[in-house]
């Protein structure tokens, strides 16, 4: 009974309707799309804004060139495809024509990682965290539910430079509408104290990582979650903070964990308080067609796969 | 601006790259010198540019798609005063702001390029984006016809052609010469003005080392509304130095010191004979 009462939303429809609740605050803000504004969710912007919709069809590489020459007119492009080609397919075009001139375009990335679910592995990217954090220069978010990735939106239009932001298809619950929540780039926050473990997780693995708390506190052991949005640049005081009171880290993501916030949060430990960390994600492999749950199941993501890998750990 | 003069100021263009390059010991000059005339012409006659205000909002922009031939734009610009002549010798060295590939931070460099394909599509975005403004400005990007075997040339022509950009004008060095090879035996991309005119391209054949030829072409592209224009522009690599004309060798590769004082010679000779024109 209690999970009818939890509200679910898709990030990508987050994005979708942030993108159309701020265009009068910001107009010089266009939003690009790639052939899928009716699956990234820009066709609720574009509903809005027609004028200010470009779609570009199937040509992401071209897309990054051409946002990067709107943003050198004065206008503030949010390009959108899959994660899978957004980073992937179109990665040296955001590189070296949106990344080395560090022009002020936003990535809308949606279908990340393996809740894309039936479509299978050459649509889920578990690559795009890791491929984006090595531009120099480039903000990597990746929210957790609707009300984050709302903020995110915003405080990429804030910012002056080039974000790239991770949305999922599936819809997951929110968890951030609490007042006083606060949202700023390269911030991350505890959402569970703990003294035993700390779990750091990202997006749609935030609320699996709070599940696996539940649980672990039912046994005796306490688990502290931080919840971390901008994977760059890292929150490394809240993670050092963290990893110092309880000295055991486990970090959750939806991405390989080559690369992606299991590489960062150890890059952050190993330079300034040398941590056990044990990764879990997507260990070295692809993924698979089958439901965004079933899959989550499947390679651990969930709250009960969470839970038992960190017993494991303890 | 009278041809003679622009004559003028191209060979003294050529001369910037053949000493820039010789002096990074490393570059390109084939292409930079077959598209020295060109540069020439935007920079002195056609672009509405400021050398004292490199960023003013209603300047006409430039993209340099094929980026490797940056010691070309970077003469231009030097000849018309964006920033000191003497500053080309330290081109690719640690420390200069001349990057081996033009990056935006150098005065009068609208984009960062050089990676192949690339620079069509900011141009594209930069057109969409004065329209979407309401503002007046044109802009000219330069490719190579080797870089246009490149698939997001053609992503990028698509893309301009269905959106009626006609304040974007496309220039294609045709040189017929690429790393590895005449164009037309590596991958040929031939015919070139028929592929532009099958994405929807108003397309002007014209002679590059001509000025009245690049003068009509760059009018005609000017006047042209509904739809881009592409100018295929029938260039001879390494013009202006006799031992890099038409040869593949002289691509990527600097003179040394012999090789760079006959290429100078030959370009100081032009020059006198042009001085000669100029008195008769």
């Amino acid at each position: 009974m209690a999970d009818q009462t939890v509200v679910k939303i898709a990030t990508r429809e987050s994005y979708g309707n942030a993108l159309k609740e701020l265009a009068e605050e910001f107009p010089d803000l266009v939003v690009l799309d790639a052939d899928l504004a009716a699956a990234t969710k820009t066709s609720i912007f574009r509903k809005a804004y027609p004028d200010r919709h470009i779609d570009c069809g199937i040509a992401e590489s071209n897309m990054m060139g051409v946002a990067a020459g709107l943003s050198l007119t004065g206008k503030i492009p949010f390009v959108s495809s899959f994660a899978m080609f957004a980073a992937g397919r179109a990665f040296e075009q955001v590189r070296n024509s949106i990344g080395y001139p560090h022009l002020n375009v936003k990535i809308g990335a949606t279908h990340a990682g393996i809740t894309v679910g039936e479509d299978g592995a050459t649509h889920q990217c578990n690559e795009d965290i890791a491929l984006m954090r090595t531009i120099p220069g480039m903000v990597v978010m990746c929210p957790a539910d609707d009300v984050e990735a709302k903020a995110a939106v915003r405080a990429a239009l804030e910012y002056e430079g080039p974000v790239f932001i991770r949305f999922g298809r599936a819809a997951v619950p929110v968890i951030n509408d609490k007042p006083g929540y606060k949202f700023e780039i390269g911030k991350g926050s505890i959402v569970r104290e703990g003294s035993d473990v700390t779990i750091v997780a990202t997006g749609i693995c935030v609320d699996s990582a709070l599940g696996a708390a539940e649980k672990l506190a039912a046994e005796g052991i306490s688990a502290e979650v931080v919840s971390i949005c901008t994977i760059k640049p890292l929150d490394e005081e809240i993670i050092i903070k963290s990893a110092k009171k309880t000295g055991k880290v486990v970090t959750v993501e939806e991405h390989s964990v080559i690369g992606g916030l299991g590489s960062a949060v150890c890059d952050c430990l190993s330079a300034n308080h040398p941590t056990l960390v044990k990764k879990l994600g997507m260990q070295d492999v692809f993924g698979e067609s089958g439901s965004a749950a079933a899959l989550v199941q499947k390679y651990g993501l969930d709250a009960e796969g969470v839970y038992g890998s960190v017993k494991e750990f303890m | 601006m009278n041809n003679l003069e622009l004559q003028k100021h191209a060979n003294d263009v050529r001369k910037g790259i053949v000493t820039a390059v010789h002096s990074a010991k490393a570059g390109h000059p084939g292409g930079s010198l077959s598209s020295a005339d060109l540069f020439t012409f935007l920079y002195f006659e056609e672009m509405n540019i400021d050398p004292k205000d490199p960023d003013k909002e209603d300047r006409d922009r430039f993209v340099l798609s094929k980026g490797h031939n940056a010691p070309g734009l970077y003469s231009a610009l030097a000849n018309r005063g964006f920033f000191p002549v003497e500053d080309l010798t330290t081109l690719r060295k640690l420390g200069s702001y001349l990057q081996g590939h033009p990056c935006i931070h150098i005065p009068g460099v609208d984009m960062s390029s050089g990676s192949l394909g690339q620079g069509i599509s900011a141009a594209a975005g930069m057109a969409l984006g004065a329209k979407m403004g309401g503002k007046d400005f044109r802009v000219y990007t330069l490719l190579g016809d080797g870089e246009i075997e490149e698939g997001q040339v053609w992503e990028a022509a698509m893309f301009a052609g269905f959106r009626k950009l006609d304040n974007l004008c496309v220039i294609v060095d045709n040189n017929n010469l690429q790393i590895d090879g005449p164009i037309d035996q590596v991958c040929s991309p031939y015919p070139i003005d028929k592929k532009f005119e099958a994405f929807n391209f108003h397309v002007i054949n014209a002679d590059a080392h001509d000025f009245d030829a690049l003068r009509a072409a760059f009018k005609e592209a000017r006047e042209t509304k509904g739809c881009p224009t592409c100018i295929v522009m029938h260039s001879l690599k390494g013009k202006g130095v006799s031992f890099m004309e038409n040869s593949i060798d002289w691509h990527g590769k600097a003179p040394n010191d012999e090789e760079y004082a006959v290429a100078m010679a030959d370009l100081e000779k032009i020059g006198a004979e042009l001085e000669k024109a100029g008195e008769a």
